[in-house]
């Protein structure tokens, strides 16, 4: 009886689950996706307390509470950090897999007949992968906070593919040894050294990796963290467990395919390219000239105009600038001017970044705009406004074959008929290319902070308006 | 009509190791049946594979922190690991992952839902 109930509530949570992605589709419903979320986990939860072999309650309200005490902050912070504290989740969901791996190993291994092959497989796949996503993320964490012994620009040294694939080839062949010997003292000693190996190659997979791929490589995490849940179902025979993990490794392997087609790069690409090489000698070209603009010719231009596109980039994360973007939206709005923003899918550190923020200063989703769909319109559009970003609005993604960037889906802001460009100084951008956009016949720089720059275009145009 | 597509799907999930364990029911107590994990696994992936395909690119970050607290179903794991009557060390392993899952479950959600309030419409404000 009580079986039934348990594997009926697994069930509804499986269901439960499976809708909340589904309301995920639009932005009207998605609220209800959050419940059921919160109704399928409090069910499974639930489900699990009340089996029998579960006797030290209080072990687990202590763990559950501090959890919550941890978790409540974490759900706080702004949202420029939202980069950050997915990864870092990503780390704990790594941590959580990789812990219930160990502790299932050593109690299988001293109980004899319990650690079949198969189990060990599934051991070793948990282990490893949720060992390799707990330091890949907390780098990839690092990184994206700025923290100061973490190197920001990609790593690289001779031989750095060799070596992480020949590590990544030991971990395996260790872990097969156990597969196939599971009981032996082999298995004993392999399997420390495989938590080691999966640790030291998620630090190592993640040093080469520069912030304009972040969002790729928080879509891989997020499908690992996924992948070692369901490796956990299968060592503990779960199906609510491979099917929730299921549902989280899809979702981040549809996400990572979509970057790597907005940057037309494969997986390897991102994950072994070594990004930071090439640019070094393609950024040595000779130095150009940058037209700048003053805030009251740009303020009068904006006036004007009839349709003007904004493509906001990381640099607009960084300064915090969204709240002052929408002042700047309203000030054009109230003119009766058309505004829009283009949003290319890797704007910003993490799929979506760019969204967010504007959501959360209240610009209607409404006028967000995929970068396909606003191409098209980009002749007609009177001002292209570029706040922070930088490759992808860069033209030379469809001109210069010889460019690291070739071939990347851009925003055509060099079609618009100006250009206002604000950037925070006169250095090449993340991937250290020259941006020609930047020295286009009608583009004007706007140099300064974004928050600033944006303030100032604000306080202009609201005093014109004043007269 | 997506929900007789996850029905149909959840009725195969649920269905093959109802079907395997009747038509051999002598295998039903001895050992895991690792077919059927391989099933649902499988199957699963397709279920989340169509219904991420749809998910407004708007909505990518929070589809991200709220996956992350689905994936945070190794609460479940956690929770027998720690409550078991293991030896000590086991379970303080359990105790580590359920608060780390503990932690994912709690800041996911709710960061989720604190996002996703922000998306409005230009008329709803």
């Amino acid at each position: 009886m009580l079986q039934t109930v348990i594997q009926l509530s697994y069930l509804a949570a499986t269901v439960l689950f499976i809708l909340s992605l589904y309301w995920m589709n639009d932005p009207k419903d998605a609220r209800k996706g959050v419940a059921a979320g919160v109704a399928a986990m409090s069910l499974a939860i639930v489900a699990t307390w009340i089996q029998p072999g579960i006797v030290h309650h209080l072990w687990i309200i202590l763990a559950i509470a501090a959890g919550a005490a941890v978790g409540y902050p974490l759900s706080r912070v702004s949202l420029t950090a939202v980069p950050q504290r997915t990864a870092l989740s990503h780390a704990f969901g790594g941590l959580a897999a990789g812990l219930v791996g160990m502790a299932k190993f050593y109690l299988w291994y001293y109980e004899p007949g319990e650690l079949t092959s198969f189990r060990a497989f599934a051991l070793v796949a948990e282990v490893i992968l949720g060992f390799l996503t707990l330091t890949g993320s907390l780098m990839a964490a690092g990184k994206l906070q700025g923290i100061s012994w973490i190197p920001q620009r990609p790593v690289t040294y001779p031989y750095q593919n060799v070596s992480n694939i020949g590590l990544l080839a030991l971990t395996i062949l260790l872990g097969l040894g156990i597969v196939v010997w599971p009981e032996s003292t082999f298995a004993l000693f392999a399997f420390p050294l495989i938590v080691v190996l999966a640790l030291a190659f998620g630090v190592l997979l993640i040093i080469p990796i520069g912030g304009a791929d972040m969002p790729t490589v928080i879509s891989i995490l997020n499908s690992y963290a996924g992948l070692s849940a369901v490796a956990m179902g299968f060592v503990l025979d779960n199906k609510l467990l491979i099917t929730a993990g299921a549902l989280d490794g899809s979702s981040g392997l549809i996400l990572s395919i979509i970057m790597c087609k907005a940057m037309n790069r494969s997986f390897t690409n991102v994950l072994f390219g070594g990004f930071g090489q090439v640019q070094a000698t393609a950024a040595s070209g000779e130095q150009k000239a940058y037209k700048e603009e003053s805030i009251e010719g740009a303020a009068m231009v904006l006036e004007q105009a009839q349709l003007v596109v904004i493509v906001p980039g990381y640099g607009m994360a960084v300064a915090q600038a969204q709240h002052r973007v929408r002042e700047f939206y309203d000030q054009l709005k109230k003119r009766g001017i058309n505004v829009k923003f283009a949003i290319h899918p890797v704007a910003g550190r993490m799929p979506g970044h760019m969204n967010v923020l504007l959501a959360e200063a209240e610009i209607p989703y409404t006028d967000l705009v995929e970068a396909d769909e606003i191409n098209g319109d980009m002749p007609q559009c009177d001002v292209c406004l570029v706040i922070g970003a930088n490759d992808v609005v860069n033209p030379a993604a469809r001109t210069d074959k010889a460019s690291p960037i070739y071939g990347m889906p851009i925003i055509n802001a060099d079609k618009a008929k100006t250009v206002y460009a604000i950037k925070r100084s006169k250095a090449p951008g993340f991937a250290g290319i020259d941006n020609e956009l930047y020295f286009g016949d009608s583009t004007y720089m706007l140099f300064g902070d974004a928050k600033a720059v944006m303030g100032e275009l604000v306080k202009q145009l609201s005093g014109a308006s004043g007269h | 009509m997506p929900f007789r597509r996850i029905l149909c799907s959840l009725a195969l999930v649920a269905g093959t190791p109802l079907v395997a364990h009747a038509a051999d029911p002598a295998h039903a107590q001895t050992a895991v049946d690792y077919w059927s994990l391989l099933f649902v696994f499988v199957l699963s992936s397709f279920i989340g594979i169509g219904a991420i395909g749809r998910v407004s690119r708007l909505l990518h970050t929070p589809l991200m922190s709220l996956t992350n607290a689905i994936s945070a179903i190794a609460v479940v794991g956690a929770i027998i690991v720690t409550g078991s009557n293991y030896p000590t060390p086991i379970r303080i392993l359990g105790a580590i992952a359920l608060f780390a899952s503990t932690t994912n479950i709690v800041s996911g959600f709710l960061i989720t839902d604190r996002m996703l309030k922000m998306f409005k419409t230009g008329g709803a404000k």
